[in-house]
């Protein structure tokens, strides 16, 4: 144990190096990346030239030197503040997002910048770190129970929709759907494992069965997609019945006292529970591709190109194919730092903002870009590591806000330019082009180490 | 820890499970992409799509007489891909296409700059020169194969077939970055409607984009269409609007104010439709396109008689005494004259030592008279008797405030919301206004002048002819606009809803007839014709310098078909020009044509110059 007089020197010492260097490294391949796609053939290529503060790569680095400014600053303060601050931060940014639509100048349709000068500063990036405080906070009370108090849920899921409603306002509905990976957080602090998998399984089903709406099976009478919806509900239920119908786990839930009643009966209950998700499963499916069926051509076109189920070479799809192709033509090792051909012919849109893992692919190669997947994975393994020694909720709390954040950019963002996901316009943390995306990010993930450096000084 | 808090805290491999089963996913996701098939390798190395937009054709616009009056014409576009371009012989380029080499050096370091070209890339086509005609172009085409780097491309400039109504028609020029910004429909180098009804029925002139999907190699070179054009789609031409401007009465309107300063609007009473909107001066909006353009804008931009400015909606001025048959029915709906009330008037109106002039005629007068010899004197009194009225308005200021009421119900203060950009609101003074004005302490007195329609007071030329609309309608109109109808579309209601005033309709029955009398035997007599009963009201605006010449009038007075207004600046007196050519502009639209007498007083009034050499502003 520490002494009071080594007490500073201490909390240097529990800050967790081994995240700092992961992220380091990301910032550092990120800033390669945003070289890559800004860079034109016959520039010069000197470390000079491209630090030069009128490029984006330039730029680039001024943001991620005021970043890394701005981490060690968080280091630096006391943890305490982030706790009692926490609503009061909540409530500023709550503010600034009400105010940003008017305080706004249209941006392609998007709300969400606020011009200071020459610099714009997206609001929406700051938010997330704003409410994972404030739930961490809420959720962190004394004797706080999520499970069976239908009112701390509700608060709680408030505070999330808040951000959610405000930032569709601003038409920047990417950024507001990042709030929805929270919660994975509300799972680990008690939420119904059966929910979270209710609200999976009813995307998925609607993926699927629109997906393959349009392709017949069984001689014309049903779709491919009907076809696979049901081979998934089957499935589903096996899982279902397989978990929770188990004479072995229904003992252990009346052990818990979570359930009461003898065994038969629980059994006879839960299966009658399945029954009714296979036909709510069946439902869903059925009035989603009703509902599409019934959309005009060019709003039925849209939904499909929208969710990424459809190739359009002239519209969103194109975004997708030139993506796969400039990713495709990066093979094992890649073309080499600056040697892209896709990105510097600029066929890829958006390719130093949302698509800026294309350059990533074709330039560093299957290697590079398994790499950067594999240093995203330690980041968030180590983000959960941390998140479980945390001695009280509000710092756990608070990490996995910071875990589901960055999972679900990481889901979508980089599922999207894999063609896996529905195109959705949210950054690639720490890669993407902006100042306000990375820090945001950095805030998020600083203050999650400054509140775990802290940890030993309140055991003690 | 609780059984509960350990059973939790295992769901963080479920959590941890998750985040590296997607990892995997992606990885063999990127294994499959990466490394099993050349496909993609292949089709990044020799094979990939471009994008190129096809232009839609804008929308060509009529009379309301099926007249056509702008179209299209095809005109060529020079790109330049600066990537291709090494080696070009710039001498031989810059003879072929008649620029000078410092042109030539100057519009290439812009294209590179990427504040001013956003979008640039050396291996894309960018805008070297705009707007070539068939001429110029046939005539570089030859020579083309000389300049690697160098591409035409097609697109279709403006033509008018009259050289009349620039400010109506309004023109097109290159988009801005604030464009580009703003709506993602542009691109660099498309064109936007900047000026009159090119700006504000852009969206439905200019159509939607089309595009071809083209393959093209690493180098940038095209190799064919992507599955035949499967995914190609074709533009849709922009939609074709109808005017309600009446050519014919245009061209008059602009000849009569040759020479002169103002503007002349017309409108329909019954539809609100604008059948003429002149301004002078004026220019021909066919020495607007193409590549003089910019050199034509500049010039006009820096002549001081500022003609790139529509005078009909963006000029304010004070309506003098047309203003007085507002006044007559603001008084008349509160009751403080009735049509039998008189006024006298010796020489003016005379009060507490402040006399506000007047011409001889006969005193005392009732209002029928009074508006037709436009007694100054009757309206001060007017005026007076209400803002010094204790029993209906506690305080001058809820007096004003009334009379204010009265003035936006007629579309005056306000825009009227006419359907092309840039339109005034004009002046209606309030209580706030002069409480600033005079620190609170003014009477009727202080604004009198109000009353004949100077002092504080300006309108539009549009504001006007509207209320000239207004009193042809007894007592509404229609917003004024100048589309009457877009192909395939309705209208915006706001151009086709009556707004009433607050003024009874038979109270406007009163002014119809002394505006009747001003032309049987008062001011305006010089309108007078034995086809058809005019009314009419004069106005001769005191101004610094020279009066201004200004008539307000409709006809006939049954079943109105026009109602016009005229504004000649530092005319004279209204009978100087306005009546004139009030009365002419409306035989030309009543009859269709003029007579041999009035086709020669049209002459003589065109070739009528007012020197402004003094006053101008």
């Amino acid at each position: 144990m520490a002494t009071t007089s080594d007490k500073g020197k201490s909390v240097f010492a529990s800050i967790d190096w081994l995240t700092i260097f992961i992220y380091i490294a990301l910032l550092a391949m990120g800033w390669m990346s945003i070289c890559g796609a800004c860079y034109e053939y016959g520039e010069p290529r000197d470390f000079l030239s491209l630090a030069s503060f009128d490029t984006r790569t330039g730029m680039q680095l001024v943001w991620i030197g005021s970043s890394m400014l701005l981490g060690a600053l968080i280091l630096m303060t006391d943890d305490r503040i982030f706790d009692t601050f926490a609503y009061v931060l909540y409530a500023a940014m709550m503010l600034l997002l009400l105010a940003t639509p008017f305080l706004a100048h249209d941006i392609k349709g998007s709300l969400s910048w606020i011009k200071f000068g020459s610099f714009s500063l997206q609001p929406a990036e700051f938010a997330k770190f704003a409410t994972a405080l404030a739930l961490a906070k809420f959720m962190g009370t004394y004797g706080f129970k999520l499970k069976g108090s239908w009112k701390n849920m509700t608060i709680s899921v408030l505070l999330m929709l808040l951000p959610m409603a405000l930032i569709v306002m601003q038409k920047e509905t990417g950024s507001a759907l990042v709030y929805i990976s929270l919660c994975l957080m509300l799972y680990r602090e008690g939420l119904p494992g059966f929910i979270l998998f209710l609200g999976l399984s009813a995307v998925a089903i609607v993926v699927v069965g629109l997906r393959f709406s349009e392709t017949p099976a069984l001689g014309g009478l049903l779709t491919l997609g009907d076809v696979l919806v049901t081979i998934m509900i089957l499935c589903f239920v096996g899982i279902l019945h397989f978990i929770y119908c188990r004479p072995a786990t229904i003992r252990e839930a009346i052990s818990e006292g979570s359930a009461t009643g003898s065994v038969q009966s629980i059994r006879q209950r839960r299966r009658l529970y399945i029954a009714l998700f296979a036909i709510g499963a069946f439902i869903i499916h059925l009035s989603a591709s009703t509902l599409v069926e019934h959309l005009a051509d060019h709003q039925k076109n849209r939904v499909y190109v929208l969710l990424g189920l459809r190739d359009d070479p002239s519209g969103v799809g194109y975004n997708v194919i030139q993506a796969k192709i400039a990713i495709g033509s990066g093979g094992l090792e890649g073309k080499g730092f600056l040697n892209g051909t896709q990105t510097k012919l600029k066929y890829v849109p958006e390719q130093e903002t949302d698509f800026i893992f294309c350059t990533v692919g074709e330039e560093q190669g299957f290697l590079g870009s398994a790499a950067v997947l594999l240093l995203f994975l330690a980041l968030l393994l180590r983000l959960l590591h941390i998140a479980e020694r945390q001695p009280y909720t509000f710092g756990r709390v608070y990490g996995y806000c910071v875990f589901s954040i960055f999972l679900f950019h990481l889901v979508i963002n980089i599922g999207m330019v894999l063609g896996l996901m529905p195109v959705i316009g949210i950054p690639l943390p720490f890669f993407s082009y902006g100042g306000s995306s990375l820090w945001g990010f950095t805030l998020l993930l600083f203050i999650f180490l400054r509140i775990d450096a802290g940890r030993q000084r309140l055991l003690r | 820890m609780t059984n509960d808090d350990y059973s939790l805290s295992r769901r963080k491999y479920v959590l941890g499970a998750a985040a590296v089963l997607i990892v995997a996913i992606y990885i063999l996701r990127l294994f499959f992409l990466q490394l099993t098939s050349d496909d993609y390798k292949a089709r990044a190395d020799s094979n990939a799509f471009m994008r190129r937009i096809q232009f839609p054709a804008r929308g060509a616009i009529t009379d309301r007489n099926g007249k056509l009056l702008v179209y299209n014409q095809p005109a060529y576009d020079i790109m330049v891909v600066m990537q291709e371009q090494v080696g070009v012989d710039t001498l031989d380029l810059c003879e072929s296409l008649g620029i000078d080499t410092a042109w030539y050096e100057r519009r290439m370091a812009e294209i590179k700059d990427r504040n001013r070209n956003p979008g640039y890339s050396r291996y894309t086509q960018q805008l070297f020169m705009s707007q070539l005609s068939v001429a110029e172009f046939s005539n570089f085409q030859e020579k083309l194969f000389r300049f690697p780097g160098f591409y035409i491309q097609k697109r279709s400039i403006r033509q008018y077939a009259y050289p009349n109504g620039a400010h109506i028609l309004g023109d097109v020029g290159e988009v801005g970055p604030a464009d580009i910004e703003a709506d993602n429909y542009y691109r660099s180098g498309d064109y936007i409607g900047t000026q009159g009804i090119e700006r504000s029925y852009e969206k439905q002139l200019r159509g939607i984009k089309g595009s071809e999907i083209l393959l093209r190699d690493v180098h940038g070179r095209i190799k064919g269409r992507y599955q035949d054009g499967r995914f190609d789609v074709q533009p849709v031409p922009g939609k074709n609007l109808t005017l309600s401007i009446d050519i014919e009465l245009q061209k008059l309107g602009e000849r009569l104010m040759q020479g002169k300063l103002g503007s002349i609007v017309a409108i329909e009473p019954a539809t609100g439709e604008i059948l003429c909107m002149v301004t002078s001066p004026t220019y021909d909006p066919r020495t607007m396109v193409g590549r003089q353009r910019g050199k034509r804008h500049k010039e006009l931009s820096m002549d001081p008689m500022k003609p790139l400015i529509n005078r009909a909606i963006g000029g304010t001025y004070p309506p003098g005494s047309t203003f007085k048959t507002s006044q007559a029915l603001t008084f008349l709906e509160e009751g403080i004259i009735t049509p039998e009330t008189a006024y006298p008037c010796s020489h003016g109106f005379h009060y507490k030592g402040l006399t506000v002039g007047c011409h001889g005629h006969g005193s005392p007068l009732p209002l029928v008279p009074a508006i037709a010899t436009s007694c100054n004197g009757y309206f001060c009194w007017g005026l007076l008797n209400m803002f010094s009225n204790r029993t209906k308005y506690a305080t001058v200021q809820e007096a004003m405030t009334t009379w204010k009421d009265y003035m936006v119900s007629m579309g005056f203060g306000y825009k009227l919301g006419v359907d092309l950009p840039g339109e005034k609101r004009g002046m209606i003074p309030n209580a706030e206004f002069y409480d600033k004005a005079y620190k609170g302490s003014w009477t009727g007195l202080t604004v009198i002048s109000i009353s004949i329609g100077q002092g504080e007071v300006t309108l539009t030329p549009l504001q006007i002819a509207n209320l000239g609309a207004t009193i042809a309608n007894r007592g509404w109109f229609i917003t004024p606009h100048i589309v009457k109808e877009i192909q395939d579309e309705e209208l915006d209601p706001i151009y086709t809803q009556q707004r009433h005033t607050k003024v009874s309709p038979h109270h406007y029955e009163t002014i119809v007839n002394g505006m009747q009398r001003a032309v049987e035997g008062g001011t305006c007599r010089a309108a007078h014709t034995s086809n058809y009963i005019t009314c009419g009201k004069t106005g001769t605006a005191q101004n610094r310098g020279h009066d201004h010449s200004v008539f307000m009038g409709f006809a006939p007075r049954e079943n109105p078909k026009i109602a016009i207004a005229v504004y000649v600046e530092n005319g004279g007196w209204g009978a100087t020009y306005g009546v004139p050519f009030g009365a002419l502009m409306m035989e030309q639209y009543i009859n269709g044509h003029l007579s041999e007498a009035s086709e020669a007083k049209a002459e003589m009034y065109a070739n009528r110059v007012i020197n402004y050499g003094d006053y101008v502003r």
